[in-house]
Protein backbone atom coordinates (compact mmCIF):
# COMPACT_ATOMS: atom_id res chain seq x y z
CA UNK A 1 0.00 0.00 0.00
CA UNK A 2 1.38 3.39 -0.90
CA UNK A 3 0.55 6.56 0.95
CA UNK A 4 -2.21 8.49 -0.82
CA UNK A 5 -2.79 11.33 1.66
CA UNK A 6 -0.53 13.40 3.84
CA UNK A 7 -1.87 15.84 6.40
CA UNK A 8 -0.12 18.13 8.87
CA UNK A 9 -3.01 19.75 10.77
CA UNK A 10 -2.49 22.51 13.31
CA UNK A 11 -5.47 21.88 15.59
CA UNK A 12 -6.62 18.82 17.51
CA UNK A 13 -10.15 18.73 15.98
CA UNK A 14 -8.62 18.80 12.48
CA UNK A 15 -6.24 15.98 13.38
CA UNK A 16 -9.12 13.90 14.74
CA UNK A 17 -11.16 14.50 11.56
CA UNK A 18 -8.43 12.88 9.52
CA UNK A 19 -8.36 9.87 11.84
CA UNK A 20 -12.09 9.25 11.53
CA UNK A 21 -11.89 7.04 8.48
CA UNK A 22 -9.18 4.84 10.02
CA UNK A 23 -6.44 3.50 7.72
CA UNK A 24 -4.11 6.25 8.92
CA UNK A 25 -0.56 6.10 10.26
CA UNK A 26 0.21 8.69 12.93
CA UNK A 27 3.58 10.42 12.72
CA UNK A 28 5.05 12.23 15.72
CA UNK A 29 8.84 12.11 16.25
CA UNK A 30 9.27 9.46 13.57
CA UNK A 31 12.29 7.84 15.26
CA UNK A 32 10.62 4.45 15.27
CA UNK A 33 8.22 4.82 12.35
CA UNK A 34 10.96 5.70 9.87
CA UNK A 35 13.28 2.70 10.43
CA UNK A 36 10.38 0.28 10.95
CA UNK A 37 8.66 1.34 7.74
CA UNK A 38 11.86 1.36 5.71
CA UNK A 39 12.70 -2.13 6.97
CA UNK A 40 9.21 -3.31 6.01
CA UNK A 41 8.27 -4.21 9.59
CA UNK A 42 5.53 -1.56 9.55
CA UNK A 43 3.48 -0.79 6.45
CA UNK A 44 2.43 2.82 6.12
CA UNK A 45 -1.33 3.11 5.71
CA UNK A 46 -3.26 5.05 3.10
CA UNK A 47 -3.11 8.28 5.10
CA UNK A 48 -0.06 9.70 6.87
CA UNK A 49 -1.04 12.10 9.66
CA UNK A 50 1.73 14.31 10.99
CA UNK A 51 0.47 15.56 14.36
CA UNK A 52 3.63 17.45 15.25
CA UNK A 53 2.13 20.85 14.47
CA UNK A 54 -0.73 20.63 16.97
CA UNK A 55 0.37 22.94 19.80
CA UNK A 56 -2.09 21.66 22.41
CA UNK A 57 -0.36 18.28 22.31
CA UNK A 58 2.90 19.85 23.33
CA UNK A 59 2.37 21.19 26.86
CA UNK A 60 3.20 20.08 30.36
CA UNK A 61 0.63 21.50 32.78
CA UNK A 62 -0.75 21.08 36.29
CA UNK A 63 -4.15 19.43 36.34
CA UNK A 64 -6.14 18.73 39.49
CA UNK A 65 -3.88 16.58 41.67
CA UNK A 66 -1.92 15.56 38.61
CA UNK A 67 0.45 16.69 35.90
CA UNK A 68 -0.70 16.38 32.31
CA UNK A 69 2.10 15.74 29.84
CA UNK A 70 1.29 16.43 26.21
CA UNK A 71 1.95 13.46 23.94
CA UNK A 72 4.35 15.44 21.76
CA UNK A 73 6.79 16.33 24.53
CA UNK A 74 10.18 15.00 23.56
CA UNK A 75 12.30 12.96 25.92
CA UNK A 76 14.75 15.87 26.18
CA UNK A 77 11.95 18.27 27.10
CA UNK A 78 10.70 15.91 29.83
CA UNK A 79 14.19 15.47 31.23
CA UNK A 80 14.47 19.22 31.68
CA UNK A 81 10.90 20.03 32.67
CA UNK A 82 10.73 21.53 36.18
CA UNK A 83 7.41 19.84 37.05
CA UNK A 84 8.70 16.44 35.92
CA UNK A 85 11.96 16.85 37.80
CA UNK A 86 10.21 17.99 40.95
CA UNK A 87 7.52 15.30 41.16
CA UNK A 88 8.51 12.44 38.89
CA UNK A 89 12.21 11.79 39.36
CA UNK A 90 11.67 8.19 38.25
CA UNK A 91 10.56 9.38 34.83
CA UNK A 92 13.34 11.97 34.53
CA UNK A 93 15.86 9.19 35.36
CA UNK A 94 14.47 6.93 32.68
CA UNK A 95 14.60 9.77 30.14
CA UNK A 96 18.26 10.20 30.99
CA UNK A 97 18.85 6.54 30.07
CA UNK A 98 16.93 6.84 26.80
CA UNK A 99 18.90 6.15 23.57
CA UNK A 100 21.12 9.14 22.70
CA UNK A 101 20.84 12.92 22.54
CA UNK A 102 19.77 12.89 18.89
CA UNK A 103 16.94 10.44 19.61
CA UNK A 104 15.87 12.12 22.86
CA UNK A 105 15.59 15.37 20.88
CA UNK A 106 13.10 13.87 18.44
CA UNK A 107 11.33 10.97 20.15
CA UNK A 108 8.06 11.80 21.92
CA UNK A 109 6.54 10.34 25.07
CA UNK A 110 3.29 9.66 23.20
CA UNK A 111 5.20 7.73 20.56
CA UNK A 112 7.07 5.69 23.15
CA UNK A 113 3.74 4.77 24.81
CA UNK A 114 1.90 3.99 21.56
CA UNK A 115 4.75 1.82 20.27
CA UNK A 116 4.06 -0.35 23.31
CA UNK A 117 7.41 -2.08 23.22
CA UNK A 118 7.82 -4.32 26.30
CA UNK A 119 11.24 -2.65 26.61
CA UNK A 120 10.10 0.97 26.11
CA UNK A 121 12.23 3.06 28.45
CA UNK A 122 9.58 5.47 29.75
CA UNK A 123 6.86 2.86 30.16
CA UNK A 124 8.19 1.20 33.29
CA UNK A 125 8.43 4.43 35.33
CA UNK A 126 5.09 5.61 33.93
CA UNK A 127 3.48 2.38 35.16
CA UNK A 128 5.05 2.82 38.57
CA UNK A 129 3.75 6.41 38.64
CA UNK A 130 0.15 5.23 38.07
CA UNK A 131 -0.07 6.97 34.70
CA UNK A 132 -3.27 7.24 32.73
CA UNK A 133 -3.45 7.95 29.01
CA UNK A 134 -5.90 10.42 27.53
CA UNK A 135 -7.38 9.35 24.19
CA UNK A 136 -9.36 11.73 21.98
CA UNK A 137 -11.63 11.01 19.05
CA UNK A 138 -14.33 12.85 17.13
CA UNK A 139 -17.02 10.28 16.33
CA UNK A 140 -20.00 12.65 15.81
CA UNK A 141 -18.36 15.95 15.05
CA UNK A 142 -17.52 16.60 18.70
CA UNK A 143 -14.22 15.92 20.41
CA UNK A 144 -14.59 13.18 23.00
CA UNK A 145 -11.90 12.02 25.37
CA UNK A 146 -11.55 8.98 27.57
CA UNK A 147 -8.92 8.00 30.09
CA UNK A 148 -7.37 4.57 30.37
CA UNK A 149 -4.97 3.46 33.11
CA UNK A 150 -1.64 2.75 31.44
CA UNK A 151 -1.61 -0.73 33.00
CA UNK A 152 -4.74 -1.55 30.93
CA UNK A 153 -3.56 0.25 27.79
CA UNK A 154 -0.96 -2.31 26.70
CA UNK A 155 -2.56 -5.42 25.21
CA UNK A 156 0.50 -7.13 23.68
CA UNK A 157 3.88 -6.41 22.12
CA UNK A 158 3.26 -3.31 19.96
CA UNK A 159 -0.47 -3.47 20.65
CA UNK A 160 -2.61 -1.08 22.67
CA UNK A 161 -6.24 -0.35 23.51
CA UNK A 162 -6.17 2.74 21.25
CA UNK A 163 -8.94 2.57 18.62
CA UNK A 164 -7.95 3.45 15.03
CA UNK A 165 -9.85 6.76 15.20
CA UNK A 166 -8.28 7.77 18.52
CA UNK A 167 -5.26 9.94 19.18
CA UNK A 168 -3.25 9.67 22.37
CA UNK A 169 -3.21 13.31 23.49
CA UNK A 170 -1.61 13.24 26.89
CA UNK A 171 -0.28 11.20 29.77
CA UNK A 172 -1.67 12.09 33.19
CA UNK A 173 0.48 11.45 36.21
CA UNK A 174 -1.14 11.81 39.63
CA UNK A 175 1.11 13.64 42.09
CA UNK A 176 2.75 10.95 44.21
CA UNK A 177 2.12 10.89 47.97
CA UNK A 178 4.38 13.09 50.11
CA UNK A 179 7.76 11.47 50.77
CA UNK A 180 7.55 9.25 47.67
CA UNK A 181 10.95 8.03 46.50
CA UNK A 182 11.61 6.11 43.32
CA UNK A 183 14.47 4.19 41.76
CA UNK A 184 14.91 3.36 38.09
CA UNK A 185 17.35 0.78 36.80
CA UNK A 186 18.04 -0.24 33.22
CA UNK A 187 20.34 -3.06 32.26
CA UNK A 188 21.89 -3.06 28.81
CA UNK A 189 25.30 -3.83 27.36
CA UNK A 190 26.26 -0.15 27.10
CA UNK A 191 24.77 2.99 28.59
CA UNK A 192 23.77 4.65 25.30
CA UNK A 193 21.46 3.49 22.54
CA UNK A 194 20.76 0.10 24.00
CA UNK A 195 17.46 -1.66 24.28
CA UNK A 196 16.94 -2.91 27.81
CA UNK A 197 17.61 -6.52 28.69
CA UNK A 198 15.48 -5.62 31.70
CA UNK A 199 14.41 -2.42 33.40
CA UNK A 200 12.97 -1.82 36.87
CA UNK A 201 11.08 0.98 38.55
CA UNK A 202 10.40 0.78 42.27
CA UNK A 203 8.72 3.51 44.28
CA UNK A 204 7.18 3.99 47.67
CA UNK A 205 7.00 6.09 50.79
CA UNK A 206 9.54 5.36 53.48
CA UNK A 207 7.83 4.52 56.76
CA UNK A 208 10.23 3.45 59.50
CA UNK A 209 12.12 0.43 58.13
CA UNK A 210 9.49 -0.31 55.52
CA UNK A 211 8.07 1.07 52.28
CA UNK A 212 4.37 1.83 51.92
CA UNK A 213 2.33 2.95 48.88
CA UNK A 214 4.61 0.60 46.98
CA UNK A 215 4.66 0.47 43.17
CA UNK A 216 6.87 -1.91 41.21
CA UNK A 217 7.14 -2.32 37.44
CA UNK A 218 9.44 -4.28 35.13
CA UNK A 219 10.33 -3.86 31.45
CA UNK A 220 11.34 -6.47 28.84
CA UNK A 221 10.22 -9.39 31.00
CA UNK A 222 6.73 -10.03 29.59
CA UNK A 223 4.67 -9.36 26.43
CA UNK A 224 3.79 -5.95 27.90
CA UNK A 225 5.54 -3.67 30.41
CA UNK A 226 4.57 -5.30 33.68
CA UNK A 227 3.09 -3.79 36.81
CA UNK A 228 4.17 -6.37 39.39
CA UNK A 229 1.24 -6.56 41.80
CA UNK A 230 2.41 -9.69 43.64
CA UNK A 231 5.83 -8.19 44.22
CA UNK A 232 4.17 -5.00 45.45
CA UNK A 233 2.07 -7.00 47.93
CA UNK A 234 5.19 -8.76 49.23
CA UNK A 235 7.03 -5.45 49.63
CA UNK A 236 4.20 -3.32 51.06
CA UNK A 237 4.89 -2.58 54.71
CA UNK A 238 7.57 -5.25 55.11
CA UNK A 239 10.58 -4.19 57.23
CA UNK A 240 13.49 -4.01 54.79
CA UNK A 241 15.80 -6.58 56.41
CA UNK A 242 17.86 -9.08 54.43
CA UNK A 243 15.29 -11.87 54.70
CA UNK A 244 12.40 -9.68 53.55
CA UNK A 245 14.42 -8.25 50.67
CA UNK A 246 15.29 -11.77 49.49
CA UNK A 247 11.66 -12.81 49.73
CA UNK A 248 10.49 -9.79 47.69
CA UNK A 249 13.19 -10.34 45.05
CA UNK A 250 12.23 -14.01 44.77
CA UNK A 251 8.56 -13.05 44.35
CA UNK A 252 9.60 -10.73 41.52
CA UNK A 253 11.62 -13.49 39.87
CA UNK A 254 8.54 -15.73 39.95
CA UNK A 255 6.20 -13.02 38.76
CA UNK A 256 8.06 -11.98 35.60
CA UNK A 257 7.56 -14.01 32.41
CA UNK A 258 10.52 -13.25 30.14
CA UNK A 259 11.43 -14.92 26.88
CA UNK A 260 14.77 -15.89 25.32
CA UNK A 261 15.79 -13.42 22.67
CA UNK A 262 18.84 -11.81 21.10
CA UNK A 263 19.44 -9.57 24.11
CA UNK A 264 19.22 -12.13 26.92
CA UNK A 265 17.89 -15.56 27.84
CA UNK A 266 14.79 -15.91 29.96
CA UNK A 267 16.87 -17.47 32.73
CA UNK A 268 19.32 -14.56 32.70
CA UNK A 269 16.52 -12.02 32.81
CA UNK A 270 14.98 -13.75 35.83
CA UNK A 271 18.34 -13.75 37.60
CA UNK A 272 18.78 -10.05 36.76
CA UNK A 273 15.34 -9.27 38.14
CA UNK A 274 16.19 -11.11 41.37
CA UNK A 275 19.65 -9.60 41.81
CA UNK A 276 18.79 -6.05 40.81
CA UNK A 277 15.56 -5.92 42.82
CA UNK A 278 17.58 -7.08 45.80
CA UNK A 279 20.28 -4.49 45.17
CA UNK A 280 17.80 -1.62 44.76
CA UNK A 281 15.93 -2.55 47.93
CA UNK A 282 19.23 -2.92 49.77
CA UNK A 283 20.16 0.61 48.67
CA UNK A 284 16.77 1.94 49.74
CA UNK A 285 17.17 0.24 53.14
CA UNK A 286 20.59 1.90 53.62
CA UNK A 287 19.45 5.33 52.46
CA UNK B 1 4.98 5.70 -6.56
CA UNK B 2 4.73 7.44 -3.26
CA UNK B 3 2.76 10.61 -2.82
CA UNK B 4 4.98 13.68 -3.14
CA UNK B 5 4.83 17.04 -1.43
CA UNK B 6 6.60 20.29 -2.11
CA UNK B 7 8.08 21.77 1.04
CA UNK B 8 9.95 24.94 1.92
CA UNK B 9 12.47 25.40 4.70
CA UNK B 10 15.58 27.35 5.65
CA UNK B 11 18.64 25.24 4.80
CA UNK B 12 21.92 26.65 6.11
CA UNK B 13 20.36 30.10 6.04
CA UNK B 14 19.02 29.80 2.49
CA UNK B 15 15.29 29.53 1.64
CA UNK B 16 15.04 26.15 -0.04
CA UNK B 17 12.22 24.27 -1.78
CA UNK B 18 12.14 20.59 -2.53
CA UNK B 19 9.63 18.06 -3.80
CA UNK B 20 9.86 14.86 -1.80
CA UNK B 21 8.00 11.58 -1.38
CA UNK B 22 6.15 11.79 1.93
CA UNK B 23 7.93 8.73 3.28
CA UNK B 24 11.43 9.98 2.38
CA UNK B 25 13.95 10.70 5.12
CA UNK B 26 15.52 14.12 5.51
CA UNK B 27 18.86 12.42 4.90
CA UNK B 28 17.76 11.11 1.50
CA UNK B 29 16.38 14.53 0.64
CA UNK B 30 19.64 16.26 1.54
CA UNK B 31 21.84 13.81 -0.34
CA UNK B 32 19.73 12.65 -3.28
CA UNK B 33 17.34 15.54 -3.95
CA UNK B 34 19.45 18.54 -2.94
CA UNK B 35 22.92 17.11 -3.61
CA UNK B 36 24.36 17.95 -0.19
CA UNK B 37 26.42 14.83 0.45
CA UNK B 38 28.32 16.07 3.51
CA UNK B 39 25.71 14.43 5.75
CA UNK B 40 26.51 10.72 5.74
CA UNK B 41 24.34 7.63 5.48
CA UNK B 42 25.63 4.78 7.61
CA UNK B 43 23.29 2.69 9.75
CA UNK B 44 20.01 4.23 8.63
CA UNK B 45 18.36 3.53 11.97
CA UNK B 46 19.61 6.14 14.44
CA UNK B 47 22.34 4.03 16.02
CA UNK B 48 25.47 5.76 14.68
CA UNK B 49 24.94 9.53 14.43
CA UNK B 50 26.76 9.90 11.07
CA UNK B 51 23.69 11.66 9.64
CA UNK B 52 23.32 14.19 12.49
CA UNK B 53 21.91 17.57 11.44
CA UNK B 54 20.32 20.36 13.46
CA UNK B 55 16.60 20.97 13.00
CA UNK B 56 15.40 24.16 14.68
CA UNK B 57 18.78 24.22 16.41
CA UNK B 58 18.43 20.75 17.92
CA UNK B 59 20.48 17.73 16.85
CA UNK B 60 18.60 14.83 15.29
CA UNK B 61 19.41 11.83 13.13
CA UNK B 62 18.35 12.92 9.66
CA UNK B 63 17.84 9.26 8.70
CA UNK B 64 14.91 9.13 11.17
CA UNK B 65 13.46 12.52 10.33
CA UNK B 66 10.66 12.60 7.76
CA UNK B 67 11.68 15.07 5.04
CA UNK B 68 8.12 16.47 4.80
CA UNK B 69 8.34 17.37 8.47
CA UNK B 70 11.12 19.85 7.64
CA UNK B 71 8.39 22.11 6.22
CA UNK B 72 8.76 25.62 7.64
CA UNK B 73 11.72 24.69 9.84
CA UNK B 74 15.41 25.54 10.02
CA UNK B 75 17.87 22.84 8.99
CA UNK B 76 21.63 23.14 9.48
CA UNK B 77 24.09 20.70 7.93
CA UNK B 78 27.86 20.34 7.89
CA UNK B 79 27.99 22.36 4.66
CA UNK B 80 26.89 25.47 6.57
CA UNK B 81 28.73 24.86 9.82
CA UNK B 82 31.62 27.27 9.28
CA UNK B 83 29.24 30.21 8.76
CA UNK B 84 28.86 30.49 12.52
CA UNK B 85 31.72 31.22 14.95
CA UNK B 86 31.25 28.06 17.05
CA UNK B 87 31.00 25.88 13.95
CA UNK B 88 34.12 27.44 12.46
CA UNK B 89 35.98 26.95 15.74
CA UNK B 90 34.96 23.29 15.91
CA UNK B 91 35.98 22.68 12.32
CA UNK B 92 39.43 24.16 12.95
CA UNK B 93 39.77 22.25 16.24
CA UNK B 94 39.06 18.93 14.48
CA UNK B 95 41.81 19.80 11.97
CA UNK B 96 44.30 20.98 14.59
CA UNK B 97 43.75 17.96 16.86
CA UNK B 98 43.86 15.45 13.99
CA UNK B 99 40.42 14.28 15.07
CA UNK B 100 39.78 12.72 11.67
CA UNK B 101 40.80 9.26 10.53
CA UNK B 102 38.63 7.95 7.70
CA UNK B 103 36.41 11.01 8.15
CA UNK B 104 33.08 9.31 7.68
CA UNK B 105 31.78 10.06 11.19
CA UNK B 106 33.25 13.58 11.21
CA UNK B 107 30.30 15.60 9.85
CA UNK B 108 27.95 13.99 12.37
CA UNK B 109 30.47 14.44 15.18
CA UNK B 110 30.92 18.13 14.38
CA UNK B 111 27.17 18.77 14.20
CA UNK B 112 26.51 16.93 17.46
CA UNK B 113 29.45 18.69 19.12
CA UNK B 114 28.05 22.05 18.01
CA UNK B 115 24.66 21.30 19.52
CA UNK B 116 26.31 19.97 22.67
CA UNK B 117 28.61 22.97 23.16
CA UNK B 118 25.75 25.41 22.65
CA UNK B 119 24.07 23.89 25.72
CA UNK B 120 27.31 23.10 27.64
CA UNK B 121 29.89 25.80 26.85
CA UNK B 122 32.41 24.56 29.45
CA UNK B 123 32.13 20.79 29.61
CA UNK B 124 34.33 18.23 31.34
CA UNK B 125 35.74 15.39 29.23
CA UNK B 126 33.17 13.02 30.73
CA UNK B 127 30.37 15.38 29.76
CA UNK B 128 31.76 15.54 26.23
CA UNK B 129 31.79 11.73 26.03
CA UNK B 130 28.21 11.65 27.20
CA UNK B 131 27.33 14.37 24.68
CA UNK B 132 28.58 12.31 21.73
CA UNK B 133 27.27 8.97 23.00
CA UNK B 134 25.04 8.73 19.94
CA UNK B 135 27.94 9.05 17.48
CA UNK B 136 30.09 6.08 16.55
CA UNK B 137 33.61 6.29 15.11
CA UNK B 138 34.49 2.94 13.59
CA UNK B 139 38.18 3.96 13.46
CA UNK B 140 37.76 4.32 17.26
CA UNK B 141 39.52 7.70 17.18
CA UNK B 142 37.56 8.99 20.11
CA UNK B 143 40.41 10.48 22.14
CA UNK B 144 41.27 13.06 19.52
CA UNK B 145 37.62 13.80 18.87
CA UNK B 146 37.11 14.54 22.56
CA UNK B 147 40.35 16.59 22.47
CA UNK B 148 38.96 18.64 19.58
CA UNK B 149 35.63 19.34 21.26
CA UNK B 150 37.44 20.26 24.46
CA UNK B 151 39.80 22.57 22.53
CA UNK B 152 36.87 24.25 20.78
CA UNK B 153 35.19 24.81 24.12
CA UNK B 154 38.33 26.49 25.46
CA UNK B 155 38.77 28.52 22.32
CA UNK B 156 42.26 27.02 21.71
CA UNK B 157 43.72 27.43 18.31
Amino acid sequence: MTVEHYWAPTTLPDALDHLRGGDVTILAGGTDLMPQSHAGRVTLKRGLLNVRRVPELHRVERAEGAVRIGALCTITELMRDPLVREHFGLLADACDHFASDQLRNAATIGGNVCNASPAGDTLVPLLALDAEVELASKPDGRVETRRVPLADFFTGPGRTARAPDELLCAIRLPLPPPGFVGRFFKFGTRPALDISAISIAIGGVRSGRALTHVRVAYGAVAPVPLRARRTEAALEGAPLDAAAIDRVAATARDEVRPIDDVRASAWYRKELVFNMTRRILGDVAQA
Amino acid sequence: MSLKREIGFLLNGVETRATVPVDMSALAMLRDVLGLTGTKYACGEGECGACTVLVDGVSVCSCLQFAVDCEGRTVSTIEGVSREPLGAKLEQAFVDCGAVQCGFCTPGMVMQAKHFLEAHPHPTRDEIKRGIEGNLCRCTGYVKIVDAIEAASRGDR
